[in-house]
């Protein structure tokens, strides 16, 4: 929705890129409270990383470089996918993610505004299919680490794969929350089993993973109070989690996770209002936005209980980016004075 | 008998201007789905070549005879018939190929450029230009599965011509090349998203040669007619 033409609003792509990010503060602090120094050095690595390839793919278009570098868009791709990596990811695991979020989801594409795709989570659908076993290595929160790692080790085993001495794999990473019931699923454990023989559980999602999850949604709610992102997609997106997870959960409370559970996981709340509110990939009708956001929350539940891959907010939304402009056609709201069809 | 030109016209047709791979998008089918290593992509393709040229030599054969109405069906029970003979060949033969292959030799009877060829190019054509033309494209065909599937099998896994040994044999074994030891592979390359990605680069990689061969020309005709004689 752009601004009516009596409002005098210095509203420029920079400007909303800017203040996504600094919404996105509050979960990163979080997360390096939570989990270490991992992601601080991932985010910075990614930053760097976008930008080179953002230039690259504007120098070999024949773009201008600086208006395009300054919008910020590259940033927050790198950003939302950093968050969406392991924090300890090895550098090259971050490399590839930003190789096809920049050059093939978004320039391949067109460019900013002409993506089908959520470049960030293009990136992540990739990583997530092509390189299993190093997604799901997720860094332990400090509070469960045999040892936390400083600042100095993180940056040893990103860049080098290497460990101080005496640490083994096992002290600094483990499974998520989803990781591990789906794990206990498949071994026949019931969920209450599952959960009382894991450490990873807190008290409403997973150790740790629950703050995070939290200061997105602080964030997220900031970035709504400042109408960069409209309320439809992010409540649908929660409402299609909540609903689709409570009908499941009351069918069988045994298989299936409570719909709190499932809404305090990091990756929910980063997707409702972060990656789900994309402006250029997301319905762009209000009653489309609520279409988009529920079917997004569902298929994430669907694929988290059924699907092959822990965790589903990525596919999710990715399939109904694929549906937005089906769903944008037949929501777009009748004309001003046009009389209603019955 | 077919003269210089003529066949040359035939070659740049079915290896380039009409590829059927790239240019036409046709019998994309077997090209995703077999295209995961060099030794699936090339045993698939010349299959093919056989098919294709056999199948138009038969049909320009017989093309005087076959009524308009009814040729689709005749046509394609040639084209089955002779995909019968290779597919209880390669079974006799190199039956560990045979099984990775599966289902895509028979499925070459439904392979969209060789009814294609039959169809366009037999039905109306000599049979021996038909069989050079049958055979071309089908090597056009060919061509763009082995660029694919050895792009798929080096980022996949790092090596070319694994699975030779199934092929040629097992005393064929030590032929495989690894070009990237170490390698933790990357495993989007293999699965179906891979062939896509792969197919899109190599038509934008064709289009961006044209493309460049076409300003070239137009450039070259501009200082030729600005320089007068």
């Amino acid at each position: 929705m752009t601004a009516s033409a009596h409002i005098l609003q210095k509203g420029s792509v920079t400007r909303v890129m800017l203040l996504v990010l600094a919404c996105l503060l509050p979960g990163v602090l979080a997360y390096v409270w939570q989990f270490g120094w991992g992601i601080v050095i991932n985010l910075a690595w990614a930053s760097i990383l976008a930008l080179a390839l953002e230039a690259l793919a504007l120098r070999l278009r024949s773009y201008p470089l600086k208006p395009f570098l300054a919008d910020g868009s590259a940033v927050v791709t790198a950003w939302l996918l950093a968050l969406s990596l392991p924090p300890l990811a090895p550098w090259w695991l971050t490399l590839v993610g930003m190789l096809f979020a920049i050059g093939v989801a978004k320039h391949l594409y067109g460019g900013l505004g002409q993506n089908i795709f959520n470049p960030a989570m293009i990136g992540f659908a990739v990583l997530i299919i092509s390189f299993p076993a190093q997604m799901t290595q997720w860094a332990a929160p400090l509070s469960l680490a045999a040892q936390p790692l400083t600042f100095g080790e993180s940056l040893g085993f990103i860049f080098g794969g290497g460990l101080p001495p005496g640490l083994g794999l096992d002290a600094v990473v483990s499974a998520t929350p989803l990781d591990t019931l789906r794990t206990g699923l498949l071994q026949q454990h019931t969920l209450h089993e599952i959960q009382a023989a894991s450490h990873v559980f807190g008290s409403v999602g997973g150790v740790g993973g629950e703050w995070v999850a939290a200061a997105y949604l602080a964030g997220g709610l900031i970035l709504w109070a400042l109408r960069i992102v409209p309320w439809q997609v992010p409540a649908a997106f929660l409402a299609g989690i909540w609903l689709t997870a409570g009908f499941l959960h009351w069918a069988d409370a045994g298989r299936y996770a409570a719909p709190w559970f499932q809404i305090a996981t990091p990756s929910a709340m980063l997707g409702a209002f972060f990656i789900a509110t994309d402006p250029v990939t997301g319905a762009t009708t209000p009653r489309g936005r609520l279409i988009f956001g529920l079917g997004a929350g569902f298929l994430t539940v669907i694929i988290r209980a059924f699907g092959g891959y822990p965790d589903g907010v990525a596919f999710a939304i990715l399939l109904m980016n694929l549906c937005v402009p089906l769903i944008d056609a037949y929501t777009q709201p009748p004309v001003f004075g046009a009389a209603k069809k019955k | 008998m077919i003269s210089k030109q003529e066949f040359a016209t035939l070659a740049h047709n079915g290896l380039w201007k009409q590829n059927s791979g790239v240019v036409q998008l046709l019998g994309l089918c077997p090209l995703l789905a077999i295209s995961s290593n060099v030794v699936n992509a090339l045993s698939l393709g010349l299959a093919t070549v056989f098919v294709m040229a056999a199948s138009s030599l038969a049909v320009s054969g017989v093309r005087n005879f076959v009524p308009h109405e009814v040729r689709i069906p005749v046509f394609i029970l040639i084209i089955a018939a002779l995909v019968t003979i290779i597919d209880l060949a390669l079974n006799a033969f190199a039956h560990p190929l045979y099984l990775v292959l599966g289902i895509f030799i028979p499925l070459i009877t439904t392979n969209c450029i060789v009814l294609a060829r039959a169809d366009a190019y037999a039905s109306k054509n000599h049979p021996l230009h038909s069989a050079l033309d049958g055979a071309l494209m089908g090597l056009g065909l060919t061509l763009v599965l082995v660029i694919l599937g050895g792009l798929r099998e080096v980022a996949g896994q790092g090596t070319l011509l694994s699975g030779i040994d199934l092929a040629l044999g097992p005393a064929a074994k030590g032929w495989v090349i690894t070009l990237l030891p170490d390698y933790k592979g990357f495993l989007l390359a293999i699965l179906p998203p891979g062939a896509f990605l792969g197919l899109g680069l190599l038509i934008a990689g064709r289009n961006w040669i044209e493309q460049r061969a076409l300003r070239r020309a137009q450039r070259d005709a501009r200082t030729a007619a600005a320089q007068p004689a």
